[in-house]
């Protein structure tokens, strides 16, 4: 089987999110950048699935020359190549460009990413992918088995439920927990990591279709009232009287 | 041209998520000095249907086709693409939801559009067309121009106001699609809906009660289930707690969870760490109980209690109980 993951390269979950003096881009200063913690539900189930029936996990990343610590650690996890989209990933579209234009010269029989990434929080390559390939996309999957050589079995969230989907290979998936408890590399893994092939390739050419004009950041809030705890019944007053929450 | 609102319905009626972007997209068609349209796909009935125009719906595309009772990303998107088509939609609106994000996307595509999810606020149409997004998981917003000639928008959940103009009403208009076996390959095998016990979904809650690891185990509980009972909430949790299994998964809240922005959060026992807040931050009013006076959760909060949940909780539970409802 060959599995495809996509990973984005995104800020660490702790970081203090800052934009330049004029508020038009991103201030990279500073900010230690991950995996994206959902592509990493999707990386560890494809080396779970490669482990069980054999196959190979690619590694694909549309970005710029600095992501390829975030796309080494991918391959210490156990992933055997890379590939990187040599472009800053302008939005959603483009990139589901560059993955479709990767995975129609290589026949994958299964194309998985994260649910969203964290940074621009869209939700939209996956089915993106799945459209431009005219295959189907399960998302937001939470468990993924195959059934047999063919067809693979996925649960995908619903708002309030859950589905339980079977569909033919190939297809696109995203992951969520508790799809697989991601791992951390060990030392032959960074070690292998090393010498495993990371391939550079140019982009397709397409457009954009959305462009980023302006960042700014929430209100502060006001501050918090403190309610004594003796006499914690009042919060319900105030929530209904003050807040009008209630 | 026209605007066209993609409405999802659940057991009959339609979601309040739907009527936000319903309201959303009857905004933005006055602005454009057009009208708004509405697509509604699955089970909904007609009485829900024709109220749509309570939010500035002038006209609703109804397609009844049995199979499409439940979600099936082709099937939809068929369907919407050619309601697109025919009202010659310029602008398509939909909620941001598992089921509203997968249509966008896959629209996006077909019709060529520029498409922004995660917004919360309407457009500005001087000069360019730009919607606000929530960006880095609710730490800050973006400005996001769509330059293709369609838009296409999913609106983030509990941003905008259900407008309501009392007793108008829509027109209901069937509209039928044809559909091949190929756009149900995908379709789900089983659906198996949460049983709240008569409770509130937390996708769709006004208000939420949620506990952390300071509740010690699940046999506490009873605690936060008996102060959303009275509320009328739904319940969350922290990320240890259902890794822990005390709670199952579809209530951890936050970062690796779901995101939620209710009207009010109240959250008992959670220290309030970074990629918690990150699932929460969006909440209209949050209140923090938390024993410990330096929790960092008390900074993001709008009203605190420092002490016991064990004690602290059952005194809400009385006081919520004499609140006439
Ligand atoms: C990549 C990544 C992703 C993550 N994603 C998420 C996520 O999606 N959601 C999430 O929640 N976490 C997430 N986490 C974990 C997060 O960092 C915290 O560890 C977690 O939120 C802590 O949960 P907690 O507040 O329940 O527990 P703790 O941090 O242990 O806090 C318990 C709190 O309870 C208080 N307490 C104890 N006893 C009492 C009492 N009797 N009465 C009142 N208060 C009491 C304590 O003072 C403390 O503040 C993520 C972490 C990483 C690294």
């Amino acid at each position: 089987m060959k599995i495809l993951v996509c990973i984005s390269n995104v800020p660490d979950t702790t970081s203090k999110i800052n934009f330049t003096a004029d508020n038009k881009a991103f201030d990279k200063n500073g900010v230690q950048y991950v995996i994206n913690p959902w592509d990493e539900y999707a990386l560890t189930r494809a080396i779970e699935l490669k482990e069980a029936k054999g196959g190979t996990v690619t590694v694909l990343n549309v970005g710029e020359a600095d992501t390829e610590p975030n796309i080494r650690k991918a391959l210490a996890i156990g992933a055997d190549d890379a590939i990187r989209v040599n472009a800053f990933p302008k939005d959603a579209f483009f990139v589901a460009q560059q993955i479709a234009a990767v995975a129609k010269e290589n026949n994958y029989d299964m194309i998985l990413m994260g649910k969203e990434s964290i940074d621009y929080n869209g939700s939209q390559v996956h089915n993106m992918v799945g459209e431009l390939l005219g295959i189907p996309s399960v998302v937001p999957a939470f468990k993924l088995d195959m059934v047999d050589d063919t067809t693979a079995r996925l649960e995908r969230e619903i708002e309030g439920g859950k589905e339980v989907i079977e569909v033919k290979l190939p297809f696109v998936a995203s992951s969520q927990q508790p799809m697989s408890e991601p791992r951390i590399p060990n030392m032959r893994g960074i070690m292998t990591a090393r010498t495993k092939p990371l391939k550079t390739v140019e982009p397709v050419a397409t457009e954009a279709k959305t462009e980023y004009v302006n960042y700014s950041k929430p209100e502060k809030k006001g501050g918090v009232k403190l309610i004594d705890p003796e006499n914690a019944g009042e919060l319900i007053t105030l929530l209904r009287n003050e807040a009008k929450v209630l | 041209m026209s605007v066209l609102v993609f409405v999802e319905g659940l057991n009959g009626e339609i979601k309040k998520s739907s009527l936000e972007a319903a309201s959303y997209g009857s905004q933005v068609a006055q602005t454009l000095g057009t009208s708004a349209t509405a697509v509604a796909i699955g089970d909904i009935n007609e009485a829900s249907l024709a109220r749509l125009g309570e939010q500035g719906i002038s006209k609703v595309l109804y397609d009844a086709d049995d199979r499409l009772k439940q979600f099936v990303a082709d099937a939809y998107v068929k369907v919407i693409a050619k309601a697109a088509r025919q009202e010659d939609a310029k602008v398509l609106v939909f909620s941001y939801t598992n089921i509203g994000a997968a249509v966008g996307s896959k629209l996006a595509v077909r019709l060529n559009g520029s498409l922004a999810t995660n917004v919360t606020a309407l457009p500005k149409t001087d000069g360019e067309f730009t919607v606000t997004r929530s960006v880095f998981s609710g730490k800050a917003f973006a400005d996001v121009a769509l330059t293709s000639d369609v838009k296409i928008i999913g609106v983030k959940k509990n941003t905008i106001d259900v407008t309501s103009n009392a007793g108008t009403t829509a027109n209901i208009e069937k509209f039928s699609t044809e559909l091949a076996d190929a756009d149900f390959a995908a379709a789900p095998k089983e659906t198996v809906m949460q049983d709240t016990g008569g409770g509130v979904l937390l996708p769709e809650a006004e208000i939420v009660v949620s506990g952390g690891r300071g509740l010690k185990g699940p046999e506490n509980w009873h605690l936060v289930e008996d102060l959303a009972k009275e509320l009328g909430a739904a319940t969350a949790c922290s990320k240890p707690v259902s890794d822990m299994d005390w709670r199952p998964h579809h209530e951890h809240v936050g970062q690796t969870g779901i995101t939620i922005g209710p009207n009010l959060y109240i959250a008992i026992g959670i220290s309030g760490a970074i990629q918690h807040l990150a699932g929460v931050n969006s909440s209209k009013v949050i209140v923090v109980i938390n024993k410990d006076p330096e929790a960092p959760f008390f900074k993001a909060a709008d009203y605190g209690i420092v002490g016991d949940a064990f004690e602290v909780v059952p005194k809400l539970i009385e006081a919520a109980k004499a609140l006439d409802k």
